[in-house]
């Protein structure tokens, strides 16, 4: 059943795979984004008592579930590298750490510019905004990890299980909102089918956030392939790749 | 060995668990600074808060449940390189893992031992920093409480962190950069429930979640950490 995926297992054969796909999520990133940002930015309607504040939102909701989906990424990346000792999986954890801390820092950068004019205030102790900060140290501690160790592979399965052992942490951020009543809002775009929103608001928050996802996937299909052939420096097909000149 | 081999097989998990336990408090009271210089740390970080702060009783009563539990986690944090650094140097580590009997046990009771060492005297000397702290009369028994709870966690969460780190040369930074993020929710329902109840409020909730931190680190952590120990012996 499974038989399709093992090719995928083999370096090379990965490598070729997402150098196909790379042309095809830079397209698809620019389209989404570029119209889903355009659309957000000036025709969605403002909100009725935040004004144009609200517009920020298009921003820090894509960067908030997405810092918690490469996590979740990232976390079954690390389970499949130390259960069935895939390589590569530890090559992709690799690849989504740095990117995943990156949007948690932009969830948190844009929250903190979003809630001073609606809270006026910065920065709360609030239950969500405090687990998302912890979900940026733990990402900061298994990038950490993976560059004290020398030998990848090692690191990779040292960052693996960190990584397993903070993904404890996602569904306490994602809950948060429901467990405690704090100031962060509840959750208004995921309850699938009935979004407690406009449809004319909803409509650019689904076109930034696919394009985010596929901005996500670009980035980390870049950084993906980067890892494969660090990781297989010594082997002869990477030194013919990269000996031979660019023929594209 | 050979006859050594008969009775090694024949040992229970109990034996086994008592065994190494027994071991590590013999190496631990034989080098007594590696319990007194954690404790130690505890109490003058303790003191540098009244300090720093100024001597006005209600601020340090205030801040007394905070100033105490972090004071706690970073000397957790200091003797926690103890757990398999030495171990790890002498080799005796490597024979741990070889031994027949699951390494569940082994850790776990490596783990419990270091909290005996390091969480029991934290408690012990907790109520008299508390007092020169000013700390409500009423959180007296919720601070012991949470800190006979919580920091059996602290040792099962940073062995995870130790076991990760110990086969690399500078792991100390490293480690508190694993470890501390993992602290947090501990210290939040510590802090939490002192304060409920140094205003007379039940803090039953935050003592359950505490707990149920407690039970899940004690089943799982083990789990994660003879994997880390496989990982970094390699």
């Amino acid at each position: 059943m499974w038989k399709w995926l093992h090719p995928y297992a083999n370096p090379e054969i990965s490598y070729h795979f997402t150098g196909k796909l790379l042309p095809w999520l830079t397209k698809l990133s620019f389209l989404l984004l570029g119209t889903g940002i355009v659309w957000a930015l000036l025709f969605a309607p403002a909100d009725y008592q935040q004004g144009n504040s609200f517009r920020i939102f298009y921003l820090h909701v894509p960067a908030a579930m997405l810092s918690m989906g490469i996590y979740v990424g990232m976390a079954i990346a690390a389970l499949s590298s130390l259960v069935w000792q895939i390589k590569l999986a530890d090559a992709s954890a690799a690849a989504m750490a740095p990117v995943g801390a990156a949007f948690t820092a932009i969830a948190l950068i844009t929250g903190a510019a979003w809630g001073k004019p609606t809270w006026g205030t910065w920065w709360i102790w609030d239950a969500r905004l405090t687990s998302e900060l912890i979900l940026l140290f733990l990402y900061l501690g298994v990038i950490a990890l993976h560059n004290a160790f020398e030998d990848k592979a090692l690191a990779g399965k040292a960052a693996g299980i960190l990584s397993l052992v903070g993904a404890i942490n996602i569904p306490i951020i994602k809950y948060s909102v429901e467990w405690w009543n704090t100031l962060h809002q509840g959750s208004t775009v995921s309850k699938l089918g009935a979004p407690s929103m406009a449809t004319e608001m909803y409509w650019p928050f689904l076109l930034c956030l696919f394009g985010f996802v596929s901005l996500v996937a670009w980035i980390i299909c870049l950084r993906f392939r980067t890892e494969i052939i660090t990781r297989n420096a010594m082997r002869p097909w990477v030194k013919t790749l990269v000996c031979q000149p660019e023929t594209k | 060995m050979s006859e050594q081999q008969p009775f090694m097989k024949n040992l229970s998990y109990r034996g086994a668990f008592s065994l190494v336990f027994k071991r590590d408090l013999t190496i631990a009271l034989r080098h007594k600074d590696d319990i007194f210089n954690p404790l130690l740390f505890f109490i003058i970080v303790v003191t540098l808060f009244p300090l720093g702060i100024g001597p006005e009783p209600n601020t340090l009563a205030r801040i007394a449940p905070g100033i105490i539990w972090v004071a706690a986690l970073l000397s957790t944090l200091l003797s926690l390189d103890r757990l398999f650094k030495s171990d790890h140097a002498d080799g005796s580590l490597e024979q741990l893992l070889l031994s027949p009997h699951p390494l569940f046990i082994i850790v776990l009771a490596k783990i419990v031992a270091h909290w005996c060492l390091t969480g029991l005297p934290l408690i012990l000397v907790a109520p008299l920093l508390a007092v020169l702290l000013h700390l409500d009369e009423n959180s007296y028994s919720a601070l012991m409480l949470t800190l006979l709870i919580g920091t059996p966690i602290l040792s099962f969460l940073g062995a995870i962190g130790v076991a990760l780190t110990v086969g690399i040369k500078k792991g100390g930074v490293l480690l508190s950069l694993l470890v501390l993020p993992l602290y947090i929710p501990v210290l939040i329902f510590a802090t939490s429930a002192i304060d409920a109840a140094s205003m007379n409020l039940p803090y039953n909730g935050q003592l359950a979640i505490i707990g149920a931190l407690f039970v899940g680190s004690i089943s799982l952590a083990p789990f994660a950490v003879s994997a880390a120990l496989k990982v970094s012996t390699n």
